[in-house]
């Protein structure tokens, strides 16, 4: 089902000219409002008249996530805190978490944008949507739950965790629409074979995964165990949560954008160069409709492609591929994301432990492990046992505080960490997506 | 009245312990006790040697963490009730062990253990004070 018939199939003339109308306020705006845009386009000899065309958008600055953590908490914010109504965040490299803001419109926009992709997924009013995405700082729950009421479905707000309790409320409420992480899905999955409680007398149609990359096999492992059927969803708080773009059930071949909000371009990660319709690399979103928290070339490090060829379910948005990688060294691990650089600094804060670390994620019953490994140096070694025990606690108590991630520590000799060219080997990423 | 013991940090696989005694053979130290704790995880090897700064410095060298305690050995009647004496001993002065082993060498007709202890100073003033007899590290060495 198409929600909004309007905006969704709009003629890409049409598109085009409302894309670059509000691309235009949005950077009048920003440039008057917010004193880090206004000082890119001053050092990139710009000023928001300079941009006649869509195609003129590739002369701006981009930005990055150091720009965001540059302007921590609320440097970017476009608006007064008087008309802000919703801060979410994210984590960011080094600790300190990438905070968004939402005036009550951008809240209206967002649950437009999510009650469109659950239309996508297959949902309807009159479904019972089990939402599974956790609430909280994480867009993930709170998104969905906004778009769910918009669309006029009942949302049972189950939030993440408590598995058991989650397969008893399926049996008993009855949902007919899925949305949680693709590897939370598979969780529940087996769960429910453990409980005795087949799918298939579920009364699941459709699922919406996401807020971590997946595969095409994923994908129909989670069709065949949990009888449904799965659509991809893609969203980042910096650029609104989820809703940025999402796949539909008809054809299940890359993400529409929702171009009437975001304008999204594909580059070079290394040259900052725009690639073609069809060519891989990193994407870059623009919003044009935000207030509280507008975002300018917002580079992502997600990598993908994007293709404009119409697609059988009518809807003319461009599709961006699934996210295959990342330009960076960041992690999802359960849905949140993990650079090796928050976990440095939470070991280097701590006395006497020594910045030799590793991070092994692996894969168990569907559920993402992960394991730091640190290398014993004589600062932190004892000859009692339990003191060793107890630093191990104390890091995993840390990382869990700090970036709301279970670790599991496991204290390692000195200089077993792999090092290739004298840079140890930080991450190893055992999960067959 | 106190014996140095180095303890070394190991992982739980296989090769690590004979890796251990393969350095300290081919640097000519002798082991006269040894203790290991182990977890799942990782194990602590405890030594007493004959040569303290020789053992430490070819692990070191062979990229082991090594550390060092100061332990106390004590002398224990080789009967019945010998090291029961002595917990007691410590446990009605409130001495905590943190953990004990045996050493390989008699002192006469006795046994001898190595006791491990928070507090050291404390644990020994009991012990002599109850008649109990300390070896010091020098004499322990040679024996």
């Amino acid at each position: 089902m198409i929600y909004n018939m309007e905006y969704e199939t709009m003629p890409r003339e049409a598109l085009e000219a409302i894309q670059f109308k509000r691309l235009q306020a949005t950077l009048e705006r920003v440039y008057a409002m917010v004193p880090f845009y206004r000082n890119k386009f001053h050092e990139a000899g710009i000023t928001p008249s300079d941009v006649r065309a869509l195609s003129d958008l590739h002369c701006l600055p981009f930005t990055t996530k150091q720009d965001l953590r540059d302007n921590y908490p609320y440097g970017m914010f476009a608006v007064p805190m008087d008309n802000v109504v919703r801060i979410h965040a994210s984590s960011g490299t080094t600790g300190k978490p990438t905070v968004v803001g939402y005036t009550a419109r951008d809240i209206e926009t967002w649950a437009e944008l999510m009650a469109r992709a659950l239309a996508s997924g297959g949902a309807s009013r009159g479904d019972i949507i089990h939402n599974a995405y956790g609430y909280g700082l994480f867009t993930g729950g709170l998104g969905v739950h906004y778009g769910a009421e918009k669309l006029g479905a009942s949302v049972i707000p189950i939030s993440g965790g408590n598995t058991k309790r989650q397969i008893m409320i399926m049996k008993d409420f009855r949902p007919t629409i899925l949305t949680c992480t693709p590897s939370y899905a598979l969780h529940l999955g087996e769960v429910a074979q453990e409980m005795g409680v087949d799918f298939q007398g579920l009364h699941f149609k459709s699922g919406v995964f996401g807020a971590e990359p997946w595969s095409e096999e994923m994908r129909q492992e989670i069709e065949r165990k949990l009888h449904l059927s799965a659509v991809d969803i893609y969203g980042l708080s910096e650029v609104l949560g989820p809703g940025v773009a999402v796949e539909c059930i008809d054809a299940k071949n890359g993400l529409h954008i929702a171009e009437d909000h975001f304008i999204a371009e594909i580059i070079d990660p290394e040259t900052g160069e725009v690639l073609p319709n069809g060519k891989r690399g990193e994407l870059v979103f623009t919003s044009i409709t935000k207030e509280a928290f507008p975002i300018i070339r917002y580079r992502t490090r997600d990598i993908s492609m994007l293709h404009r060829e119409p697609c059988i379910c009518g809807r003319t948005h461009v599709r961006m591929s699934r996210v295959t990688g990342r330009t960076d060294d960041m992690l999802i691990i359960r849905g949140v994301n993990v650079f090796p650089s928050q976990i440095e600094s939470v070991l280097m804060e701590m006395e006497g432990v020594e910045p030799h670390y590793q991070l092994v994620v692996d894969r168990k019953d569907n559920l993402d492990l992960l394991t730091v490994r640190v290398e014993v140096g004589e600062h932190i070694f004892s000859d009692e046992v339990r003191m060793l025990q107890t630093l191990e606690r104390k890091i995993s108590k840390n990382i869990k505080e700090f970036l709301g991630v279970s670790a599991k520590v496991k204290l390692v000799e000195p200089k077993t960490i792999e090092r290739s060219e004298g840079k140890a080997k930080r991450v190893i990423d055992n999960r067959v997506l | 009245m106190r014996v140095e013991q180095i303890s070394v940090f190991l992982e739980n696989k296989a090769g690590r312990l004979s890796e251990v005694t393969r350095i300290l053979s081919e640097a000519g130290v002798n082991i006269r006790a040894l203790s290991l704790a182990d977890t799942s995880d990782f194990g602590i090897l405890r030594l007493i040697v004959n040569d303290n700064d020789k053992a430490k410095e070819a692990l070191k060298r062979n990229g082991f963490t090594v550390g060092k305690t100061d332990v106390v050995a004590v002398e224990v009647g080789d009967h019945p009730g010998g090291l029961h004496k002595i917990l007691d001993v410590l446990y009605q002065a409130n001495v905590n062990v943190e953990y004990m082993y045996a050493f390989v060498q008699q002192s006469g007709n006795n046994a001898v253990i190595i006791f491990r202890f928070d507090n050291l100073e404390e644990a020994v003033k009991i012990l002599t004070q109850n008649g109990i007899k300390v070896i010091d590290g020098s004499v322990l060495y040679g024996m």
